[in-house]
């Protein structure tokens, strides 16, 4: 009865001898997070423990002349006070440009300039009221379009001498141009030039910020020794440790990172954040654990949102409605660093002509730097921004082809025989996005008109987007699980991806309870990732845990069978081919009466006169990604996609044209998971993702005042989605195409739901009203100017 | 300036010295160790530390320790009775209510003050009592039915007459998408 109905349909039928792989399994730590039981960092306390807090610039851009801190650091209760000035860091992934505080110049407002540590937090934010800084503004650099500008101010002019991470990014010296993405493919002026119809348009994406409900919060022991204790609340604990080890050049093993449970990430707690701020105070303090909570207004302006986006596409086809050529040029506000960004502006890029056959295609993608609050990772990684463009601009093509905008797609999608823009294979194994098209569609009765309300004010209108992603992540990517057997027979899996929400720990358990042959109730998760017992994971980012922590998963498991097979085959005196497992026993296959349970092998197995044989049971499996490649730096070309996931969305809305607000009526989403692994949680990453997504189309963006002070890091004025704004419904189709090499066929789904809301939106619009919008969010003001400046009514 | 206050939290008598400008919040969490309550914005605007004061939802940021001075306190640690769960909180885990979980303690606190003020809400009133309590993760939909859920649940077992919290036509339209696997 609790079961959220979903449709799933694919080539293979789906296989029914599965015990839990597939099934709508409750998700695993449901029972702490309902209780309040789970804790978080944010509710973590260590003997000793000081607070931190900041002090942040209130300038986009200045020169620091000078800080005294004499009096802040003079008042009782008051462990450490520290500025810039001690800290020669650079610590950073991709390209080290940021510093732990700010050093000479602040490049934003609501950088860090001062932490002081102190008995309370109260006493810390009482000392900081008594840090004066001497600023010298200096005039901003806003708009990245400037930025690109000769002779436009340089936000870094040291950015020649940064390390990088070298023959995949390309910082441009002397400019603000942190990477520059090229993509190359066929004759791009050549095609356009002879196409039989063309269409140039801009595209505008603004800032906005994640919001997980728990900020970033972070607790940090110096010990003795070179060492450290971290508990943080991040996606990544393994990166974390390796980025502070190569920071402050202290081995790996002297740094402990634990993330306890995790109040929401969306991308924003990839990488490093405020690890080596606490790491670097707790030793100014001689060694004294140190908490630091953002507080929200810290959450919007100091650390990290999404990348803001300019789009030019100019799309040629011929006068059947094929795609001959498209061009794109992405400026991305890349903000005051491009640590994580450069990722962004390079994976948008390879994704950056839809899931289309263009075989003709140039993408210049630059990320440039502004004074503004810096960018990151969030959700879809650069995708929703891109495809905002791509989708509104196939959309108008099609009506200027006089085509409908589901046929238009239908015959430009990508499809076996075909390449993607960087020259890759489209094979059987990516999947379907025509399956996708087409029942997004469908849901929706596309191709009937959308009956209009009896209000003269009110239309309704009808639209659609498609929408892929491939994971972003190195060609190194790798992860490893360990199953251990305990007293009892049953089992522990331990590994380093984060579950922050997504609910991949459940899906694990049903994973490797399905391989152990061992009721589910009898399998766990461990949770609390610690990088001292859980073994390696890059960072749980890119929709790729279930992927690769599912492969891990089956691999760990089938070595504790190998082991297990391997005592049991001993113990009964047969070949170990002659040995089953089943419900937690192994069994001669030929005499299925013959068994012993796991409880009998788990530590080892004991005869009856005493002698044992075996030991310890624990399996261990690994993964990498396989066959990524560089891109060529001049033309893009490679292999960056260890998979790619397919989906469209269809709306119909209803728009009041005297107030300007907009009414989701209807949503369908449909994406190839490949194989669902979990009904239920693949459900909940839609609706939620949707949910998300409506927030990046309808209302949120950061404003910035002419001087570049963010003016809405609050709720109040920064409006995220509440349950008063869902769509009247929402369809999940969930489609399963099986991924050759995912676990069960699946492959990543969870940013994607939230990629192309904005595009299939802004086509329902046009449908509605007639009216082009090329700029998000689509709030009621901007949709009541439009239809005001088109009736003339200014 | 400090004060003496005694209150009952989840129906035990405290009492406790606080300083006038300690908020409720900061008294759940920093002296009486239930760290269920959550702070997410501390200023009000996100829900994230509903508890019940004398039965009514409030943002404990914003209520001084001092205020509660004489009251009672329900907080997500005070759901759970008899070690069993509370229908609301089964709710929450059968419906798939649950992701990241920082929003949850705040929102089964809303949910609770609804239901025993209106035990048989309207969709219209489960969607107001929880209009201020922001979730990140899951679109709300699924926080929604399992509100739903807990109030059918609670008016079978007083052997009420109730209609199924399912949503029928939402089952008919994804069967039409069924057979959209021939490309």
């Amino acid at each position: 009865m609790t079961e959220r109905p979903c449709t799933r349909t694919g080539v293979t039928p789906v296989p029914d001898d599965l015990r839990y792989v597939g099934k709508p399994v409750a998700r695993d730590d449901g029972l702490d997070k309902v209780t309040g039981a789970a804790r978080y960092t944010h509710d973590l306390a260590l003997p000793g423990m000081l607070h931190v807090a900041l002090v942040t610039s209130p300038h986009a851009s200045a020169n620091i002349a000078g800080i005294d801190t004499a009096r802040a650091a003079a008042r009782p209760g008051v462990h450490a006070v520290l500025t810039g000035d001690g800290l020669p860091y650079r610590p950073g992934l991709y390209l080290q440009d940021k510093r732990i505080l700010a050093r000479e110049v602040v490049r934003y407002q609501g950088e860090p300039v001062v932490a002081v540590a102190a008995d309370t937090l109260d006493a810390a934010r009482d000392a900081c009221k008594l840090i004066a800084v001497e600023y010298e503004p200096l005039d901003p650099v806003l708009d990245p379009r400037d930025a690109l500008r000769a002779g436009a101010s340089l936000v870094h002019p040291d950015l020649h001498t940064y390390e990088h991470m070298e023959g995949v990014f390309f910082p441009q010296p002397h400019t603000n141009i942190a990477h520059h993405q090229k993509i190359r493919k066929g004759d791009f002026d050549a095609a356009f030039d002879a196409a039989d119809v063309t269409l140039i348009g801009d595209y505008d994406n603004p800032p906005v910020q994640h919001v997980p409900m728990e900020t970033h919060a972070v607790i940090v022991q110096t010990l003795p020794g070179d060492r450290a204790e971290i508990w943080t609340s991040s996606q990544s604990p393994y990166t974390v440790r390796h980025l502070l080890s190569v920071c402050f050049g202290v081995p790996h093993a002297n740094l402990r990172v634990r993330v306890p449970y995790v109040g929401g990430g969306f991308g924003g707690k990839a990488g490093l954040h405020l690890e080596p701020l606490g790491y670097v105070i707790s030793k100014a303090t001689g060694g004294r654990p140190v908490k630091l909570v953002a507080t929200r207004e810290q959450e919007f302006n100091t650390l990290p949102s999404r990348q803001a986006l300019h789009s030019t596409v100019e799309i040629g086809t011929d006068r059947n409605g094929t795609i001959v050529a498209l061009k794109a040029t992405y400026i991305w506000d890349a903000g005051a660093y491009a640590d994580y960004g450069v990722n962004i502006g390079r994976a948008a890029a390879y994704a950056g002509a839809g899931p289309y056959v263009v075989p003709n295609c140039w993408i210049d993608s630059y990320v440039v730097y502004t004074n503004k609050v810096f960018g990151t990772a969030y959700r879809g990684f650069g995708h929703l921004e891109v495809l905002w463009g791509i989708e509104r601009a196939i959309d108008r093509m099609a009506r200027k082809l006089g085509m409908d905008p589901v046929e238009f797609r239908r015959i430009n999608l990508l499809r076996e025989g075909e390449t993607t823009i960087t020259g890759e294979p489209f094979t059987a194994g990516h999947g379907s996005p025509v399956a996708c098209l087409d029942a997004a569609a469908k849901a929706v009765d596309w191709g009937t008109p959308p009956e209009q309300p009896t209000e003269p004010h009110k239309v309704r209108g009808k639209g659609i987007a498609m929408l892929h992603k491939a994971p972003a992540m190195p060609t190194y990517t790798s992860c490893a699980a360990v199953i251990k057997l305990d007293e009892d027979g049953a089992a522990d899996v331990l590994i380093s991806g984060v579950d922050y929400g997504q609910g991949t720990y459940t899906v694990l358990r049903q994973i490797a309870a399905e391989e152990l042959k061992l009721e589910i109730d009898r399998v766990h998760v461990t949770w609390e990732c610690d990088t001292a017992f859980s073994p390696y994971d890059w960072q749980t980012v890119a929709s790729r845990f279930a992927y690769m922590g599912g492969n891990a998963v089956i691999k760990a498991a089938a070595d504790c069978l190998h082991q297990i097979r391997e005592v049991a085959s001993r113990a009964l005196g047969i070949p170990r081919e002659e040995i089953a497992c089943e419900d937690g026993s192994a069994f001669a296959k030929a005499e299925p009466n013959r068994r012993i349970p796991y409880a009998q092998l788990a530590l080892g197995y004991t005869f009856e006169n005493g002698n044992s044989i075996g030991g310890p049971i624990i399996g261990h499996g690994r993964t990498i990604a396989t066959g990524l490649t560089h891109l060529d730096p001049e033309t893009g070309q490679g292999l960056p996609a260890q998979y790619w996931t397919y989906g469209a969305h269809a709306v119909e809305i209803e728009v009041d044209t005297q107030t300007g607000e907009m009414e989701i009526l209807d949503i369908a989403t449909a994406i190839d998971a490949g194989k669902v692994l979990n009904p239920k949680l693949c459900v909940g990453q839609v609706v939620g993702g949707v949910v998300q997504g409506l927030g990046s189309a309808l209302w949120e963006e950061f404003r910035f005042d002419q001087h570049g002070r963010l003016l809405n890091p609050a709720f109040v004025d920064y409006k995220i989605p509440t349950a008063k704004d869902i769509p009247r419904n929402m369809q999940q189709i969930l489609l399963e195409f099986p991924q050759p090499d995912g676990p069960y066929g699946a492959r990543g789904i969870a940013e994607h739901p939230m990629i192309s809301v904005p595009g299939a939106i802004g086509n329902a619009l046009f449908d509605a009203l007639g009216i082009e919008f090329d700029t998000l969010p689509l709030n009621a003001e901007r949709i009541l100017l439009a239809v005001r400046e088109r009736s003339g009514g200014g | 300036m400090n004060h003496e206050i005694a209150l009952s939290v989840n129906g035990r008598a405290e009492q406790v010295t606080v300083p006038a400008s300690m908020t409720l919040l900061e008294l759940l969490r920093e002296r009486l160790h239930l760290t269920g309550t959550k702070e997410a914005c501390g200023i009000g605007e996100c829900g994230a530390c509903t508890v019940l004061l004398d039965g009514k939802p409030v943002t404990s940021c914003l209520v001084l320790a001092v205020e509660a001075d004489g009251h009672e306190v329900r907080t997500i640690e005070g759901e759970a009775t008899d070690g069993g769960l509370s229908a609301l909180q089964q709710a929450f885990i059968d419906a798939g209510a649950v992701q990241c979980g920082f929003c949850t303690p705040g929102m089964i606190l809303s949910a609770r003050a609804l239901l025993e003020r209106t035990p048989n809400p309207s969709d219209e009133q489960i969607v107001e009592a929880i209009a201020g309590n922001l979730c990140r993760c899951t679109g709300y939909e699924s926080i929604l039915r399992a509100i739903r859920l807990a109030a059918d649940r609670h008016g079978r077992e007083a052997g009420e007459e109730r209609r199924l919290p399912e949503k029928d036509d939402r089952a008919a339209v994804h069967s039409n998408g069924g057979d959209a696997g021939a490309g």
